[in-house]
């Protein structure tokens, strides 16, 4: 298999994943709907709740909405890393994996190229949340819009390879509450989405320390940051690392000799 | 001498204190259709795993045209077109769309994928459907697809899990007879695994697989003579009974 081999697979797995986005309006609805409801009634709720000081990026006060944004963008990501990703598992018992699996390219490629796919997607969920938050004027200066691209791409990945790592090792559909439980949430909350981290800090130490070692707080604040044309360096960093690892684990989890394919079908 | 299209040697698996196969050996020459018969949970799926590196393979060996599977992997999983036992196409997605995704994960290009898309499409009779999504098709017509969608690459060597599973008896004889005259015009090797007897017959080569193990290997009429049975049903429940007394 030559270069254009891989390119030509990396493009059908593309279309496929943005055929099946298309074909379920469902899907790109509620993943639209769930940041929004945050936006409105959450951020609304909260405007007066929390002070939020003047902190980098930001050369002003802002309301709570604006400081929520990039937080809900890493949601949307999350959500659709995680769903695409874990669809492989409950998609009827990994059929359509195996498919994928028995094609004669490198493994570590295949899910590569799953995993490029499902960021492509993602990313153009992230604009559109982007568009219709400018109702709540959220408008960040518009070389943002393009600053922030790498930044979606990079969150995106990283949230989509613990996704992979995720299916990997988990065996049903059912699942998906316990990834909702103990992954999705938690994530969520332990990080700089919904509070800067010195509020945090204040509060309780050990929580910010956690919220510090979160990729998804990185995963925020490069978005943040990208937003106002800034690079945040340590979060693009840990990030960059954090996707290479959760990659690698999920490559491994896939190998037929090692990973947990075996192990899953001798319970 | 010509090189076997498909060859395991004392092929074995266990999962955890499990055996579910040992010391499996046989062979499948060019253009030869084979029926590997056994009930549920003989064996037969993992063989397919092993085969397509879905599990990875401990005991014997795996030859594809003359290739081990563990040191050429890559190599052998292009000369093998695979329909897996559980359905595996997108609902959502168009026959074309899906068949489209194949040639990609194939690496051929949109010109190439296209001709041969609608030369399978022909031959499995799906002309007038391939714009239809697959959701709106009958079980017989996607595993008419499945089977289509595995040719596309033009592998020399088809594995065909229980392929008609749950099928009527019309769908299920067509899919019979496009496989084997695809073996007979084409030179295909075919190993069609099934627990259903009459799949065996019409001088069929049959494997019977057993709780893991080869009972026998051989044409129908040589399993008949045998173990002198009547039929064929008789041949097999002979066989898998005699050494479950034994």
């Amino acid at each position: 298999m030559r270069p254009i081999h891989y390119l030509r697979c990396l493009i059908g797995v593309s279309i496929r994943e943005w055929l099946r986005f298309l074909n379920q309006r469902g899907r790109f609805f509620s993943a639209l709907v769930r940041p929004l409801v945050w936006l409105a009634i959450f951020a609304t709720g909260f405007q007066f709740v929390l002070g939020v000081s003047i902190i980098p990026p930001y050369d002003t006060y802002i309301p709570y909405s604006i400081y929520i944004a990039p937080g809900l963008i890493a949601m949307i990501l999350m959500f659709n890393g995680m769903l695409s990703s874990l669809s492989m598992v409950y998609d009827r018992e990994m059929g359509s994996m195996r498919v994928l699996m028995v094609s004669p390219l490198p493994r570590w490629f295949l899910l590569t190229a799953k995993l490029f796919a499902g960021v492509i997607v993602s990313v153009l969920q992230a604009y559109a949340f982007l568009a219709i938050a400018l109702i709540w004027e959220i408008e960040p200066p518009w070389y943002g819009y393009i600053a922030v691209l790498p930044a979606l791409i990079l969150a995106g990945l990283m949230l989509g390879a613990l996704g992979l790592l995720l299916s990997s090792a988990i065996r049903q559909l059912e699942n998906f509450a316990s990834v909702m439980n103990f992954v999705i949430f938690p994530m969520f909350f332990a990080s700089s989405a919904l509070y800067p981290l010195w509020h945090v800090k204040e509060a309780s130490l050990w929580l910010y320390r956690i919220c510090q070692v979160n990729p998804f707080t990185h995963a925020v604040e490069l978005i943040r940051f990208a937003l106002y044309g800034q690079l945040e360096p340590v979060s693009a960093a840990v990030l960059v690392a954090s996707t290479i690892v959760f990659l690698a684990l999920a490559v491994y989890g896939y190998d037929p000799a090692k990973g947990l394919m075996a192990r899953r079908a001798a319970e | 001498m010509t090189v076997s299209a498909f060859a395991v040697e004392g092929l074995g698996h266990r999962f955890g204190q499990r055996r579910v196969l040992n010391g499996v050996s046989f062979a499948i020459e060019p253009g030869e259709f084979t029926v590997l018969l056994g009930l549920n949970g003989a064996g037969k799926t993992t063989l397919f795993s092993l085969a397509t590196r879905l599990y990875a393979q401990g005991e014997g060996m795996i030859h594809v045209f003359g290739m081990d599977i563990r040191e050429r992997a890559l190599e052998c999983l292009r000369l093998m077109g695979v329909v897996f036992q559980q359905p595996t196409l997108d609902l959502d997605l168009t026959v074309e769309q899906n068949l489209f995704y194949h040639c990609a994960l194939y690496g051929l290009s949109r010109r190439e994928a296209a001709e041969r898309i609608a030369a399978e499409v022909v031959r499995v009779g799906l002309e007038e459907r391939r714009r239809d999504k697959v959701r709106l098709l009958s079980g017989g017509l996607r595993r008419r697809v499945e089977i289509a969608r595995a040719l596309l690459h033009r592998p020399r060597l088809l594995l065909l899990d229980e392929p008609t599973v749950g099928l009527d008896i019309s769908s299920r004889q067509f899919l019979l007879d496009h496989v084997r005259q695809l073996c007979r015009e084409e030179g295909l090797a075919a190993l069609w695994a099934t627990h259903l007897i009459d799949e065996a017959g019409d001088g069929a080569r049959v494997i019977i697989l057993h709780k893991g193990e080869v009972r026998a290997d051989g044409g129908a009429a040589q399993l008949l003579g045998e173990t002198r049975a009547s039929s064929l049903r008789a041949a097999f429940e002979t066989l898998v009974q005699e050494r479950a007394a034994a």
